[in-house]
């Protein structure tokens, strides 16, 4: 099955249209003797029928959430997606389309990149967001950048309580800048305040912290938020749970001068890790720093009102190589999906999303720290995930997977300290019955 | 069109939600300090569902993708996206996986995965590839780490500063290697479109890393001495990077790794049938020959007694370039693709994108000036020097719009004044090639008749031609509730 038109008469028509006697003369720039011979080794084509019931099976291999009952978090976060949502995403107008570079026949996807912009302001308590970036990790990276050449400084204080993930990246992307990371260690499961004390001086281009943190607690962003300024750095708060917005305080006002994070929670699928969309925001004094897409409202030669990107003069492709970031594409569906799923939940439904999410994890939190053997690892207040310590977590998990209960991650994996720790979350999706379930079987895990 | 936020009524909603777990009378005060607390919520619309379905479906209405007609933008390969792509992404045993999930519960996703990178490597000729990177322009940022670290490794980091790149490259190419810390230096094309090879010869030295060339070139010419010019730089000791935006003018023809290229990326978006989405997500998957493979982003997928797992230990890596393992949803698309087409198709379609660009070509080339005539691949480039009375590029694509099409990728390659790069791509029958050829000859013959008719098209679209001066001197970025 491929998807050529043409019949084989009109291929030959044109060909003579073309100069050419045979298709071959069409490659004759390439050197002859690296034109295949052979065909590739790839496996026969299919007729639609077979290839859906080939791909089906192996969508039947996993083991999806829905199928097994499920607390994971740490980054990607099972939430209920309206069906208005992808129906409207998922329209051939939207999907089918390339990047808004001719305004005029592109105004719907840039009026709601326009809407996407500002409801991220509206969530981060912000005065200018982007169109979005590939996902939380690389808008931490990002993040980071822009206090780098904002101040000219070559160091950044990042917490460990911020997701290894997300870490990760900002990483890569430091080492191809000679960036100095100073890591600022946690204490009692949010970042500490002496630490960042000893760690922040007037070197320190950006400090980067995640609210909530990778152990799902609240960090205080005010306290931070004193020391970064006073030594004269940026300071950066990363929301991978954005849905916590609903109810916790915007990292705007606590002062953050760029807020970044993950836009998974809205409307999109969990879908093995990706695509995703990377949010990030700042204070209109630093917008061109902002890397990636801008969406602008201007008017056309009659005084109507359309939008049109804007800001270009900061991008790679005008830049070149002085531009401060190489971000081309950003995740405009994605960010669409976001957009109509925001509107959808509006002003009271993000609350009460929030509300939600927190008491079916504190249920959770509860029921499991009822269980022998099972405590709560930090006091700090939490949104909807938390840590729990228990005899054997690689065990736990193991156990319970056979009763098709995914209970959580083993934080031993990417904290040593944390050894037999798990780290568990539930949302709107975890019912009841579900985490009773989830306890029992915990329960029930017999420890040597 | 109002905005959504102007359409909102203070207590309306479009989603209802169920009730917590546990019904316990602590309120929020009781589980959260009020310190930590939102002083203000975020103003987000609020409306009923059929407003916001209405919302939405009525900016569809104001937006054009392939579906709704032909999209001939050059360098950005706007083929059709079959629907049964998206059917597969959608089942829930991809769409409802966390990646967290333990990987005996995950087989069927890492299969695909090892799969897909199986077949990427037989198509380009490359030892492995890295699906990771999440766009075209992260493929490129990973593949001159790659490079990077690969000079390090040998002790000659410090010594290898500068990256080449020809001036018929593509826009994004600069800043990915200002991004990994090299210098980047351009080299002129000649009169023919290609890199010179004596100008290659003379800036090639020991001060430079490699070169990234995209090929075939954003003139849409294959570049033909591509064996020598590999030669040239690797006797220096440099690498050579393929930018593969390009790469469906290749398919089943020939592959990069044969030509020379050491590390190459691809956009799962362009070649490979996965939708644009109106500026994204993509997929940019990084190829290596075997010598670069140790650099690539952990984690790799691996096999082993048919049981597939991710490999996080590859102590040489560059890292991570996007969380988890890359843009899934993307991969299942592009595999869906490939296993449709299969060897024949896949060839089908890279001939016969080659075979729609010349015959676009040979149609327009007596209207429109051609500045470099010859075979050409994918794509081509006409300006806009034969046309009459002041008429330029950016009045051509606006009379497009207005006449139900696309525009083509004006004003790039910026090395042709005036440039308009068409790319037709496999999947237009010949009736909608003439019909576009009809439409740009009624282009001239307006131009020639009635020039201020063309010079102010837009006509027919929901806004005319926009004030961009006006967008970046007076920024409104954002809706403000007035005061």
């Amino acid at each position: 099955m491929d998807f050529v038109p043409h019949t084989e008469k009109q291929a030959k028509e044109m060909l003579r249209v073309a100069g050419v006697s045979s298709v071959e003369g069409l490659f004759k720039d390439i050197p002859q003797d690296k034109l295949l011979k052979e065909k590739l080794k790839l496996p026969d084509g299919m007729p639609e029928q077979d290839l859906v019931s080939h791909v089906r099976s192996l969508a039947e291999q996993n083991h999806h959430i829905g199928k097994v009952s499920g607390f994971l978090g740490a980054g990607c976060y099972n939430h209920f997606i309206p069906s208005a949502v992808w129906h409207l995403a998922g329209r051939a107008e939207f999907y089918t389309a390339y990047t808004p570079y001719q305004p005029e026949i592109s105004q719907g996807m840039l009026q709601a990149i326009f809407e996407y912009q500002t409801m991220v302001c509206e969530l981060f308590g912000m005065d200018v967001a982007n169109a979005s970036l590939y996902d939380g990790g690389s808008a931490l990276a990002e993040a980071m950048m822009m206090g780098v050449y904002q101040t000219g400084r070559k160091e950044v204080v990042y917490s460990k309580a911020i997701n290894p993930d997300h870490l990760a990246i900002a990483k890569t992307y430091a080492g191809a800048h000679n960036i100095k990371l100073v890591e600022a260690d946690f204490e009692g499961g949010t970042t500490g305040i002496s630490e960042l004390e000893k760690k922040v001086n007037e070197n320190t281009a950006t400090v980067l912290v995640q609210n909530p943190n990778f152990f799902g607690c609240v960090e205080d962003l005010k306290a931070i938020e004193k020391i970064v300024h006073a030594k004269g750095a940026l300071f950066a708060v990363s929301v991978s749970e954005p849905v916590s917005l609903g109810m916790l305080k915007a990292p705007g006002e606590c002062n953050a001068d760029i807020v970044c994070g993950e836009g998974q929670s809205f409307g999109i699928p969990m879908s093995f890790g990706g695509p995703y969309v990377g949010m990030i925001a700042t204070k209109m004094e630093f917008v061109r720093r902002l890397p990636g897409r801008i969406c602008g409202k201007t008017i056309d030669t009659e005084g109507k009102e359309g939008f049109i990107l804007t800001l270009q003069a900061r991008e790679q492709h005008i830049r070149r190589e002085k531009a401060t970031s190489n971000i081309c594409t950003n995740q405009a569906l994605c960010a669409l999906a976001a957009t109509i799923h925001l509107s959808l939940l509006g002003k009271k439904g993000l609350q009460e999303l929030a509300e939600l999410n927190l008491k079916n994890a504190h249920y959770a939190a509860k029921k499991i720290g009822g269980v022998r053997g099972f405590e709560l690892a930090f006091r700090a207040p939490f949104f909807n995930e938390f840590v729990v310590k228990c005899p054997d977590a690689e065990k736990s998990l193991f156990e319970l997977e056979k009763k098709g209960i995914l209970a959580g991650i083993n934080l031993g994996k990417y904290y040593p300290e944390f050894k037999n720790h798990l780290l568990v979350c539930a949302t709107e999706m975890n019912s009841k019955a579900e985490i009773d379930a989830l306890a029992k079987a915990l329960a029930e895990v017999k420890f040597a | 069109m109002k905005t959504v936020f102007e359409k909102s009524v203070e207590g309306k909603r479009g989603v209802e939600l169920p009730k917590p777990a546990a019904d316990e009378s602590i309120g929020v005060e009781g589980l959260v300090p009020k310190e930590f607390l939102r002083e203000k919520p975020a103003e987000l619309p609020e409306l009923s569902e059929i407003e916001v379905v209405r919302h939405y479906t009525g900016l569809s209405r104001r937006n054009y993708g392939v579906d709704n007609g032909f999209y001939p933008l050059g360098s950005c390969t706007m083929k059709y996206n079959p629907k049964v792509n998206e059917e597969m992404a959608k089942l829930p045993g991809f769409a409802q996986l966390h990646p967290l999930q333990p990987e005996i519960t995950t087989q069927g996703a890492l299969k695909l995965m090892f799969e897909l990178e199986k077949m990427l490597c037989e198509i380009c000729g490359f030892e492995r590839f890295s699906l990771q990177p999440p766009a075209g322009a992260c493929g490129e940022f990973t593949g001159i780490r790659i490079v990077r670290a690969y000079h390090e490794s040998r002790g000659e980091g410090a010594k290898r500063r500068k990256i080449l790149i020809p001036d018929s490259s593509h826009g994004t190419n600069p800043a990915s290697v200002t991004q990994c810390g090299f210098i980047a230096e351009e080299i002129k094309s000649n009169a023919e479109g290609m890199i010179d090879l004596s100008v290659l010869k003379e800036k090639m030295s020991e001060e430079v890393a490699g070169i990234m060339i995209t090929n075939p070139n954003t003139l849409g010419l294959f570049e033909k001495d591509i064996v020598k010019i590999c030669e040239i730089v690797h006797e220096k000791g440099g690498l050579v990077y393929m930018d593969g935006a390009n790469m469906n003018a290749l398919l089943g023809i020939c592959r990069p790794g044969e030509l020379g290229f050491d590390v190459m990326h691809l956009n799962l978006h362009k070649s490979f049938s996965t939708p644009h989405g109106g500026g994204g997500p993509g997929c940019g998957p990084v190829g290596v020959k075997k010598h670069l493979v140790e650099f690539l982003p952990t984690p790799m997928v691996e096999e082993k007694n048919g049981v597939h797992h991710l490999n996080h230990n590859l102590p040489k890596s560059i890292g991570k370039v996007k969380s988890f393992y890359g843009n899934f949803g993307m991969m299942v698309r592009a595999y869906t693709y490939i296993r449709a087409l299969g060897a024949k198709g896949m060839r089908r379609a890279g001939e016969t994108a080659v075979l729609n660009a010349n015959y676009l070509k040979e149609k327009l080339k007596h209207e429109y000036n051609l500045p470099h005539d010859r075979i050409c691949m994918h794509e081509f480039v006409l300006n806009d020097e034969k046309l009459p009375n002041g008429v330029t590029t950016s009045d051509v694509a606006k009379m497009l719009l207005d006449m139900g099409y696309h525009a083509p990728t004006i004003y790039f390659p910026l090395i042709v004044h005036g440039a308009i790069m068409i790319e037709p791509t496999e999947t237009e029958s010949r009736e909608t090639l003439d019909e576009f050829v009809e439409a740009m000859l009624q282009i001239k013959r307006d131009a020639q008749e009635k020039p201020d008719f063309v010079k102010s098209a837009p006509h027919n679209l929901p806004v005319k031609k926009l004030d961009a001066v006006r967008a970046a001197k007076e920024p409104v970025l954002r809706w403000r509730k007035q005061a």
